[in-house]
């Protein structure tokens, strides 16, 4: 795993072999400087030979500049290396993420999403710009050591063959335990995380039922559970430093002990038990220096496998079966389409439903709250796949049309429509990118746009705030009618997006869509049977299934659930 | 890397104010600190000793032979090593569980302080960008804390022992360590300083990755519809770019502190070494001291390297932490207002407080009188005079307006989009302030009643509906905590949202994820009517409550209501005409005035802009 994360580095892969080289030439200065010392006073001060010592100082001075040099560069380097991985891993997660369909997100919620985009990322940056001087350091300075601890005295480096497996299997209990308490901890900063989302979306709610109090309350659970968890992570980290010192102190004391008697028989110099000490203690140092990598890895691989698994996600609407073909005229049929959210439900949201529009035609989509209208229009342009049956535009089925093409002939207009934070026209051009401004104007006039834009402070300059809070819902909603005509698709679909649209404006852009743009397919969701009362047919949806469809004298006519509708708006229209 | 750029760019605002702060939160703790402090100390000084025992040790027993001393030694040492090694796991734990509480505390600081922040706050920030305080931001404080703290303690104790066992040796010599030491913390300083500006952005650009990337995903259908993909990844890229940049400058330039540091140490090192050696030969000193205080001058280099490596976390940890207060310090909602919201009943015509619920409610008024308070009944009388506001300076909303809903009364507003009716009952309850005029509530100035107090005698259904994580029935009961599982169900009957929800997998517990993006749109206004009828408010205000309800069903939903709200204030917002017919009086906005009021049939005889609105509708049918 670790292979594949290190695998996103790319193209800074070159840095990081470059920090390698620094720090690795650094540590030989390093290692330089204490033989010129010994020289300057072994040879210089104990001579008497000033010039001697002077030329030492020199090339000490040059050791350190070039110290310096080597430093710089290795800190330049890893902090490129670190930072480019970091960016890479967030750039394929999002890339990833681009080709999501919604069952996918569901599974990982947004807010864990974001975490995973960023603190995860966070996580494994530092790791390498922490980890990679002691890594590279460790073991050249634990091969030196132990080299030379075993060229000066093999009995005593038996001392080793326990003082390093011992070593070993404590390391490794520990990151054997603390793994899983890294990924726990990861999943409570994501609760926390959603806290905050949720919160801070629903704001207004909050507000509203004086709640503060009680949210409050909720996010202490989560930050208590997140502090706990993170405690014990933390905690069983933390006994590396303790365990290892334990192991060090034993070996120091072993060490005097054995190394006294072998003295005492006459096996062994005092002068080398002190040089061996203090190779023992450079070794066991490097060697705390290597576990402290080998757990900030562990932490760093929890969240690499956060990472990975967004990155691996199965996508459940690809192009697979897409051929090179564009939607020409808009005609749209379902056949005995049957459709459920999760394929594990028991019931069938959409059951069995059939029908044909021709290109060109007003269709008008009725139905109670919670009879599946919007979740039939978003079959269309693939937001989901049907779950059986066949939705099909101009006679192909729609697996067969590249998503972008399929997407780009087919505007929907939301009911729950988003704008983003950005000025207004930024949020238009959505529609199209390089769309001129005549293009613009004249799907203003459409969605009647140009009736309240002079009203705004900047006009069509104008900074939406957050999710577009500085204009009201029915302005927002003549926006985004705006931005999808842009598009100049073949299927325009409206899922109740005139709802805070006032009658007479909601009449004038029916009445621009039918004689400015009378070969589009208009699909239309609505609550009010004068939305759609002009269409060509009416589809009446109850529970899933097609109630009937026809016009709306026939529907009037026949139809009891459509006359129920009818009375039920009409009421004191009659003066 | 310090090109031009970045020349003349906004210093971090007041290192020293954030600094304190945060040792602020440490203080809460300070004995646990001192503990590991004391702790840090025993086991830094174990490790000292073991290390400056081992040639006496050597020197006494082993040349001698003396093996029972030898063992007496090495019992000592291990009973100091043990306690060194048990304080360092000792103040290893202690550490980390204080490090973990103080964060707690901060997040939970923050949290509770958001709360408090006035509405415009939210609006003129994005969700991501704020989430990243809570995360990216305290994260970098948690990392330092982690570490650092015990660290730089320790580093502290070494520097010191060693200067002071070198001042022993030789004070004159000693004068160029403290000279390069000056040298050192003067550079570390500055450059410091420096890097703190490079953390500051990279933290700032976090939080804008975080926002974007936030923003996105909440509009992901929006996207997908667009086939904006491209663009937004292209996007993205930029962003990332730019945190990429910033995180390297960042990192190179604190990185930089470190080996400068080595290197301006082995300057030390071979300028001592030459001073000294000229010093030996001039008789000023012995070799052998010579050679000791060189070791010495060596081990100073090492806490002096662990310590800039711990700025490097400091520097960061100061940037999370300035980002973090400076949002504690935005100023919360302004709440003056003394009088409250209580329950009441009548005895003999004078009203008396109680606890239980009368389905009565009074607002408390303090005044110098004997009681030091009267009780006015809370009828939902709200007046609005002379009202100007503007949610940016520049543009007003409303002009001037007066309005007046009589108690009892179902009150509605209707006029074309953005004529200001959502920002009125905005203003009702204070999301907002006003600019100019007053808003009178029972004939009390809304400004003197207390904020809480005040919103929780009006239940608001919004346009936007937001459902949190949780059950279906811990969603309507966010109306009212204590509501019964019964009134949970009333509630849903009354808002006819019950037939749906028993159909439910698991009815009433079902549960309820992001935002409730299982549900219909009509489905979660259902809820959000229930959370408001449970809620049982003296005031109720319905904006575009039932907008993706269809008509039928809304009838229903509008019958439970009415007899709910019996007596009581209705205040509703729509734009279908069939939504506020019966209301007893009908406000027309139009560009943030009041143009008509009346009741429905008075408003159709007026033949104004109603009738027309009205007749609008009677034509496209």
């Amino acid at each position: 795993m670790l292979l594949r994360l290190f695998s996103y580095m790319g193209k800074y892969r070159k840095f990081a072999c470059l920090a390698i080289f620094c720090i690795t030439a650094e540590s030989i200065f390093e290692l330089l400087v204490p033989f010129i010392m010994a020289d300057l006073i072994d040879i210089g001060v104990a001579g008497g030979d000033r010039a001697y010592i002077y030329s030492k100082g020199l090339q000490m001075v040059v050791c350190a500049i070039l110290a310096l040099i080597l430093g710089a560069g290795s800190a330049r380097f890893s902090a490129l290396a670190g930072q480019g991985l970091g960016a890479e891993l967030r750039k394929a997660q999002y890339e990833r993420l681009q080709y999501y369909s919604f069952s996918n997100i569901d599974h990982f919620r947004v807010s864990s999403l974001v975490t995973r985009l960023t603190s995860d990322v966070t996580n494994i940056q530092n790791t390498v710009a922490a980890g990679m001087r002691p890594f590279c350091r460790g073991p050249v300075m634990l091969v030196m050591a132990t080299a030379a601890a075993f060229t000066m005295n093999r009995e005593l480096a038996v001392v080793f063959l326990v003082a390093l497996p011992v070593l070993a299997v404590l390391l490794f209990l520990i990151i054997l335990r603390v793994r899983p308490l890294y990924s726990k901890m990861q999943g409570a900063v994501d609760t926390v995380n959603r806290i905050v989302q949720e919160n801070l979306t629903a704001i207004r709610v909050v507000k509203a039922y004086v709640r503060e109090g009680y949210e409050i309350h909720k996010f202490e659970e989560g930050n208590q559970n997140l502090r706990k968890q993170s405690e014990t992570a933390f905690c069983l980290a933390s006994l590396n430093m303790p365990s290892m010192q334990f192991v060090m102190y034993g070996t120091i004391l072993a060490l005097i002990w054995f190394g006294g008697e072998l003295i005492l028989q006459g096996r062994m110099q005092v002068g080398e038990l002190t040089g061996f000490l203090s190779y023992v203690l450079q070794l066991l140092n490097s060697l705390m220096m290597i576990s402290n990598v080998f757990l900030m890895m562990t932490r760093s691989l929890a969240s690499g496998a956060r990472i990975l698994e967004v990155i691996d996600e199965k996508i459940d609407i690809t192009d697979e079966d897409a051929r090179d073909i564009q939607v020409q005229h808009g005609a749209v049929t379902f056949e005995h389409v049957w459709f459920k959210y999760k394929a594990d439900a028991k019931e069938y949201v959409l059951s069995d439903i059939s029908f044909h529009i021709r290109p060109g035609e007003t269709i008008g989509i009725l139905g109670q709250t919670g009879s599946a209208k919007s979740t039939l229009v978003q079959l269309i342009p693939r937001l989901y796949d049907a779950t059986k049956g066949v939705v099909k535009i101009d006679g192909i089925p729609v697996r067969e049309y590249p998503i972008e093409h399929l997407r780009d002939a087919i505007a929907v207009v939301l009911q729950k429509n988003t704008l983003f934070s950005g000025s207004l026209i930024d949020n238009l051009r959505w529609g199209k990118e390089d769309a001129s401004m005549e293009e613009i104007e004249e799907a203003c006039r459409i969605a009647c746009v140009d009736e309240f834009i002079g009203r705004l402070s900047d006009g069509y300059n104008t900074e939406m705030g957050q999710g577009g809070v500085n204009v009201s819902g029915g302005q927002k909603q003549r926006l985004c009618i705006a931005r999808a005509v842009l598009k100049k698709p073949k299927v325009l679909i409206l899922d109740d997006s005139t709802s805070a649209v006032d009658t007479a404006t909601e009449g004038k852009i029916r009445k621009a869509l039918k004689e400015k743009l009378p070969d589009m397919t208009k699909i239309i969701i609505a609550q009010r049977i004068s939305s759609v009362r002009g269409a060509d047919r009416i589809i009446l949806l109850d529970d899933g299934r097609v109630s009937d469809i026809g016009t709306h004298e026939e529907l009037l006519g026949r139809s009891r659930i459509y006359q129920e509708i009818y009375e039920s708006q009409k009421e004191g229209v009659d003066l | 890397m310090a090109g031009p750029r970045y020349i003349g760019f906004k210093k971090p605002k007041n290192t020293k104010k954030t600094l304190l702060r945060l040792l602020s939160y440490l203080g809460r703790h300070k004995w646990k600190f001192c503990l590991v402090a004391a702790l840090v100390f025993v086991s830094a000084g174990a490790n000292l000793m073991g290390t400056y025992l081992l040639k006496p040790v050597i020197n006494r027993f082993i040349v001698p032979g003396d093996m029972d001393g030898l063992l007496k030694a090495v019992a000592g040492m291990a009973v100091m090593y043990f306690l060194g090694a048990m304080s360092t796991l000792g103040y290893n734990l202690l550490m980390v569980k204080t490090s973990q509480q103080v964060i707690q505390e901060i997040r939970q600081d923050l949290f509770s302080h958001v709360q408090t922040l006035p509405l415009k706050y939210f609006d003129a920030h994005t969700h991501g960008e704020l989430m990243s305080r809570f995360t990216n931001d305290v994260d970098t404080v948690q990392e330092a804390m982690n570490s650092s703290f015990a660290m730089i303690i320790q580093s502290f104790m070494m520097l010191f022992g060693t200067i002071v066992l070198m001042m022993v040796l030789s004070p004159l010599l000693s004068l160029i360590v403290v000279v390069f030491l000056i040298l050192m913390f003067f550079f570390i300083k500055v450059s410091g300083s420096r890097s703190r500006r490079y953390f500051s952005r990279q933290q700032a650009e976090i939080g804008k990755l975080n926002g974007f990337v936030e923003e996105m995903m909440a509009g992901q259908k929006v996207e997908k519809v667009f086939n904006h993909e491209r663009k937004d990844f292209e996007k993205f890229c930029e962003i990332n770019e730019n945190l990429r940049k910033e995180g390297t400058a960042a990192l190179s330039f604190s990185g930089m502190m470190v080996p400068t540091i080595v290197s301006l140490s082995y300057l030390n090192y071979a300028v001592s070494a030459c001073v000294g050696g000229i010093f030996t030969l001039t008789g000023l000193l012995d070799l052998g001291s010579l050679a000791a205080y060189l070791v010495y001058v060596r081990q100073s280099a090492m806490p002096l390297n662990q310590l800039t490596q711990q700025v490097n976390f400091l520097l960061a940890a100061l940037s999370g932490a300035e980002r973090i207060f400076e949002m504690m310090e935005e100023k919360p909602e302004i709440d003056e207002g003394k009088i409250t919201l209580c329950n009441v009943r009548e005895e003999g015509g004078q009203l008396l407080e109680c606890r239980e619920e009368t389905g009565r409610f009074a607002w408390k008024i303090p005044e110098n009188t004997r009681e030091g308070f009267r009780f006015v009944p809370l009828l939902g009388d709200v007046r609005f005079h002379d009202v100007v506001f503007g949610y940016t300076p520049k543009k007003n909303v409303l002009n001037g307006i007066s309005l007046y809903a009589e108690p009892g009364q179902k009150i509605a507003f209707v006029g074309s989009t953005g004529a200001g009716k959502t920002t009125i009952v905005n203003l009702i309850n204070r999301f907002y302030e006003i600019r100019s005029g007053s808003i009178t509530y029972d004939g009390i100035d809304v400004r003197d009643i207390k904020k809480d107090d005040l919103r929780r005698s009006l239940s608001m259904v919004i346009q936007d509906t937001h459902l949190f994580t949780g059950t279906i029935a811990d969603n309507i009961r966010y109306g009212r905590l204590d509501a019964s599982d019964e009134e949970v169900r009333e509630a849903a009957r009354i808002a006819n949202a019950d037939s749906f929800i028993r159909r439910l997998p698991d009815g009433y517990d079902t549960m309820l994820y992001s935002d409730g993006s299982s549900l219909s749109q009509g489905q979660r206004q259902l809820l959000a009517i229930a959370r408001a009828a449970v809620a049982r408010p003296p005031v109720l205000i319905l904006d575009e409550a039932t907008s993706s309800i269809d008509t039928r069903t809304e009838r229903l939903i509008e019958k439970g209501m009415d007899a709910i709200m019996e007596g009581r204030t209705v205040f509703v917002i729509a734009h279908r005409l069939s939504t506020v017919r019966n209301s007893h009086a009908i406000m027309v906005l139009e560009q943030g005035r009041i143009i008509e009021r009346g009741s429905h049939e008075e408003l159709l005889r007026q033949k104004g802009r109603y009738y027309q609105l009205y007749t609008g509708q009677y034509e496209l049918e």
